[in-house]
């Protein structure tokens, strides 16, 4: 009869536990395979450094390319739209902060609650339009495959979840939290085994990108 | 002294000293508080005053009379108080005089000529791991509770304990205790929660009963909807300062001082469902958002091992720390252990790897 405190407190207590571990792991064990396999020895001259291009493809990689905005522009823009929505919502929101300073033992200054609502609102639309994208371009279907749409979900549950608890749309609110956290927990444990770890090795392979780019003297 | 066992409660009340109009203006605010509308007022107001005592046999168990202390205890005589003292209370072992075999005897009394229409207030959670845990003249809670609640009309849960098992049930629960919900599932159960519960909710159960004779419409947990309909959050006088951001950080600093929100104080109001925002306690005095301390969710199941008081509502029950430490660790470990085995099929593949030539291949083909 007392389930769905019995659910937050599950959710909040054994099963956030067990999900932050499997991330943790996950992601350090994969993150040491990439690094550690290595690449082969170049034996041809450089032609340039690689610590400076490494950096800067890093940071300039961040831009969308001017072609394909022309090409595709609703990749470009749901793409934008959802990372910074996901990103403000879930490092600027007050009460994820406190469980990052609770966590690390240091915290951030957040941003008051409508800004950050609008943010979701973003997300949750530059996440829906990506959806709608990937599913009628018809190069964007073909690419698409089971993953893309698990990792879609993943993504999505967390936003959509912390908007109706948020603004108390599901009763009682301990079921609506329950459901937020539970939607995280299930985006952790699978992080790790799917694309979602591109928010890691995104800076691995841009890195690699500038580094070999700046070796052999051109622009990357 | 007036004969309180034939009289109407309207009598009582009259030769208490309490006009009309004192008594009006109570079941307004009773059908106020219970969310009825205003035409209801006058039919509160006959049935009440028609209304003969009921009698209600109040049994405690594992608990600590916090909420006896918080029902009994008013700083003035109120109506809540009057229509409280005025029902017949038969057996409460904090309030009665007899005791021993008499006090047990009253109990009986009361079951026997009352079959069937008396009221059960059940203080406290039972312990089913050993009858022993809690007695009462020999006899387990359980037995007690099954035995007194066969012939009741219905059972009022008061307190957090008796609703949902309360402190004595928090983990890891060492006498097994059980809600009352738990062991009667045939007569009607309302949980009146809270540690202490605000006494006006039990006064207006007990008026929405003499009035209607029904019990009045409970939400999930089964609490009266008028009263836990709506969380401490929606009804907070902070609620603004949270919208806005703006969040009090420690118990002394300029935010606690201007009275902004306490979420980061470790309040826990967003997720607890009870009416002290609007009832408030000591006569409407103050509450604990108020009197600048977050809400401990007293009202909620399990609410004891909900995290830390002052730990804000976001932050997970465990030793998250903890986790994140033994895990990194066991990643690096087992980090390590893949990235071995990667640079032993390396150093393998080096070695494989030999000279070919293109005699070697003409040799082969």
């Amino acid at each position: 009869m007392n389930e769905s405190m019995d659910f937050l407190l599950w959710t909040r207590g054994t099963a956030f536990d067990v999900s932050v571990a499997i991330f943790i792991v996950g992601m350090l064990i994969r993150l040491f395979e990439i690094v550690s396999l290595g690449r082969g020895r170049d034996l041809a001259a450089p032609r340039g450094t690689e610590f400076l291009p490494g950096i800067r493809t890093i940071l300039s990689r961040t831009l969308p390319y001017g072609g394909t905005f022309k090409r595709q522009p609703l990749t470009v823009i749901a793409g934008y739209l959802f990372h910074i929505g996901l990103l403000v919502s879930l490092l600027l929101f007050i009460p994820h902060i406190e469980l990052f300073r609770e966590t690390f033992g240091f915290g951030w200054p957040g941003l008051p609650n409508p800004i950050v609502d609008a943010a979701a609102v973003l997300g949750i639309t530059g996440l829906l339009a990506a959806l709608w994208n990937r599913l009628t371009n018809p190069v964007m279907k073909m690419l698409s495959d089971s993953e893309d749409y698990l990792v879609w979900i993943l993504t999505f549950l967390p936003l959509l979840t912390g908007y109706l608890a948020y603004h108390r749309m599901i009763n009682p609110y301990p079921l609506a939290m329950g459901l937020h956290i539970l939607s995280i927990e299930l985006l952790l444990v699978l992080f790790p085994f799917t694309k979602l770890m591109h928010t890691f090795t995104l800076f691995l392979a841009r890195w690699y990108n500038g580094a070999m780019s700046g070796r052999r003297g051109v622009e990357s | 002294m007036v004969d309180t066992k034939t009289k109407t409660l309207g009598e009582i009340l009259r030769h208490s000293g309490v006009s009309r109009r004192g008594f009006l203006k109570f079941c307004t605010a009773t059908a106020s508080m219970m969310a009825l509308p205003p035409g209801m007022v006058p039919a509160i107001a006959a049935a009440l005053d028609k209304a003969r005592r009921p009698s209600v046999i109040w049994l405690s168990f594992q608990e600590c009379t916090g909420c006896t202390e918080s029902l009994t205890r008013s700083h003035s005589p109120s109506l809540e108080n009057l229509i409280f003292d005025h029902i017949s209370l038969d057996y409460h072992h904090t309030l009665q005089v007899a005791s021993g075999d008499a006090a047990e005897a009253a109990r009986e009394e009361a079951m026997h000529a009352n079959a069937g229409s008396y009221l059960v207030v059940v203080d406290g959670s039972i312990p089913l791991g050993n009858p022993g845990y809690s007695t009462t003249a020999g006899f387990s809670n359980l037995q007690i509770l099954e035995e007194t609640a066969a012939g009741a009309a219905a059972v009022i849960a008061v307190g957090t304990c008796a609703a949902f098992g309360g402190l004595p049930k928090a983990d890891p629960n060492p006498t097994g205790a059980v809600s009352v919900r738990d062991i009667v599932t045939d007569k009607p159960v309302i949980n009146v929660s809270g540690c202490p519960p605000i006494p006006v909710v039990i006064t207006g159960v007990l008026a929405h009963y003499l009035t209607f004779g029904t019990l009045p419409e409970l939400d999930q947990y089964g609490r009266p909807k008028a009263f836990y309909g709506t969380s401490i959050h929606d009804r907070c006088y902070r609620r603004p300062f949270y919208d806005k951001g703006l969040f009090a950080s420690t118990f002394d600093d300029e935010g606690a001082r201007s009275g902004w929100c306490l979420y980061k104080l470790g309040c826990k109001g967003p997720m607890t469902y009870n009416a002290c925002a609007t009832a408030k306690w000591n006569e409407g005095t103050s509450w604990p958002v108020e009197s600048g301390h977050g809400c401990l969710g007293c009202s909620q199941p399990d609410f004891w091992d909900a995290g830390g008081f002052y730990n804000a509502l976001s932050i997970p029950v465990g030793e998250l720390s903890r986790t994140v430490s033994y895990a990194t660790a066991a990643g690096l470990g087992l980090g390590a252990v893949a990235a071995g085995i990667n640079h032993r099929s390396k150093v393998e593949a080096n070695r494989r790897h030999g000279e070919v030539t293109v005699d070697d291949l003409e040799k082969t083909s």
